[in-house]
Parts: C-alpha cells; sequence; structure tokens
C-alpha cells in the first residue's frame, strides 16, 4: 500500500478521490474521510499557506507509514493545499480504506492530528482591513496529537 | 550550509534561503541560531524569542542540541499550524 500524498494549489476533488483509493477493489469496508475547511473567523478575508517543499511531503508520508503499521489499512490518501485560499474553501483532505469501520475512522483522525502538529505548514490570516497576521500554534492541537501516543 | 527560512522568521531575515560559512565553532542548532542571530538587526529579530523558533536539519525536526555541519541544509521556522 502506498499512501497517496500531494501538496497542491489546486481544489482537490473527494469524489474523484474515493473512486481512485477504491476502483477495481471488493475488500474495503470502510472508507473514512476528513475535509478541513478555510473557517471565516473575524472578518478573514484569505488564508495564506506555506510550506517547506520536500520536508513537508517528507514528514506527511512518515505519518502515513505510522498510520499503515498502527492499522490494517488498504490505502491512504492526504491532500494538502498551499497558497491563498478564500473562506469556505477546501485546505485538506484525508481518507483512509480499511476492511472495517474503527480503523478507517480512527487512522484518519490519528492522520489528521498529527499532521496538525507534525508537518511544517505555516498559515496568514489576511483580514478585511488589510492587516495580516500568522496563525499561532494552538496547545489544543498538541494534546489531540499527543493523545495518541498515551501508553 | 544552506539555511532555510519560513513564515515570520523569513520575513524578519528578509531571505527565503541563505548560504552561510559560520566559524568551527559553531557545532550545533543552538549554536547556529547565536551566530546568525548577530548578522543583521533582521536575524536578531527573527531569533529574539529561542522558544518560538523551530528548527530541521536534513528536513527532519531537529532540536537544539542537533549537530550542524557545512553541507547540511538547516530550516528554521515557528511552529506549525497546518491541517
Amino acid at each position: 500500500m502506498t499512501p497517496r500524498i500531494a501538496i497542491q494549489e489546486a481544489p482537490f476533488d473527494l469524489a474523484e478521490e474515493t473512486a481512485r483509493l477504491t476502483e477495481g477493489r471488493s475488500d474495503i469496508g470502510g472508507l473514512a474521510s476528513f475535509v478541513g475547511l478555510c473557517r471565516a473567523d473575524d472578518g478573514l478575508a484569505a488564508m495564506v499557506l506555506e510550506h517547506y517543499p520536500g520536508m513537508t511531503e517528507r514528514a506527511i508520508t512518515r505519518i502515513a507509514e505510522e498510520a499503515a503499521g498502527r492499522w490494517p489499512l488498504f490505502g491512504i490518501t492526504v491532500i494538502h493545499r498551499v497558497g491563498r485560499l478564500p473562506p469556505g474553501a477546501p485546505i485538506v483532505l484525508v481518507l483512509t480504506a480499511s476492511a472495517h469501520r474503527a480503523a478507517a475512522l480512527e487512522s484518519c483522525a490519528f492522520l489528521i492530528d498529527w499532521l496538525k502538529t507534525g508537518a511544517p505548514f505555516w498559515k496568514r490570516e489576511e483580514l478585511a482591513d488589510g492587516e495580516s497576521r500568522w496563525v499561532e500554534a494552538k496547545a489544543a492541537d498538541d494534546a489531540a496529537a499527543a493523545r495518541w501516543t498515551a501508553a | 550550509m544552506r539555511v532555510l527560512y519560513f513564515a515570520w522568521v523569513k520575513q524578519h531575515v528578509g531571505v527565503a534561503e541563505e548560504e552561510v560559512a559560520p566559524p568551527p565553532e559553531v557545532r550545533d542548532v543552538a549554536g547556529l541560531i547565536d551566530w546568525l542571530a548577530g548578522r543583521s538587526p533582521g536575524h536578531a529579530a527573527a531569533f529574539a524569542n529561542r522558544k518560538t523558533i523551530r528548527a530541521a536539519v536534513n528536513q527532519d525536526f531537529a532540536g537544539p542540541d542537533h549537530p550542524v555541519t557545512a553541507g547540511d541544509e538547516i530550516a528554521f521556522f515557528p511552529p506549525v499550524t497546518g491541517g
């Protein structure tokens, strides 16, 4: 199983990605998906996402490999957009496929929790008044990722 | 060695990357930060609060004690905020 990992400016298509993951297979009993969207908090005009080409793909590959080692998965897709995104735009897609729902759901949550804390992306908010500010890392995100390493 | 900057670290320093040749006393990430901070007021501003700086050596996250050598690719950036 080779995870499909993509960093791109272009939008992604959930139906197309689902079809790509399940095409020609009849062993998948559960497919979980997470789509992260750009929320319009506090007069947000656009979110600008930056990444570290090379390291970002590497970090996501490692996280996907860890998920594949922990759960019996048939497929993993992670697509993360970069560049300038308007409110409401999809930012990130995680798909996981397995024989049963628990593995699909848990690994999908694991992947998005780790993506938030373990992959080099940075968000800058552009506000309607022309101001701009970098989003700060949240302790809640660290806690969400840490629950997967708790004994 | 090649040093890359991202997000507000890049804004402070003023460039996305630079080729540097620190003296031999610079042996680890913390030492490199100390040396880089002396290069310009922008570098000093970028590294003013060490607690908010994260680093990678050759595209792997690295702590302050991680060794650095000529030929390495070192990156400095704020805590990540993707997803």
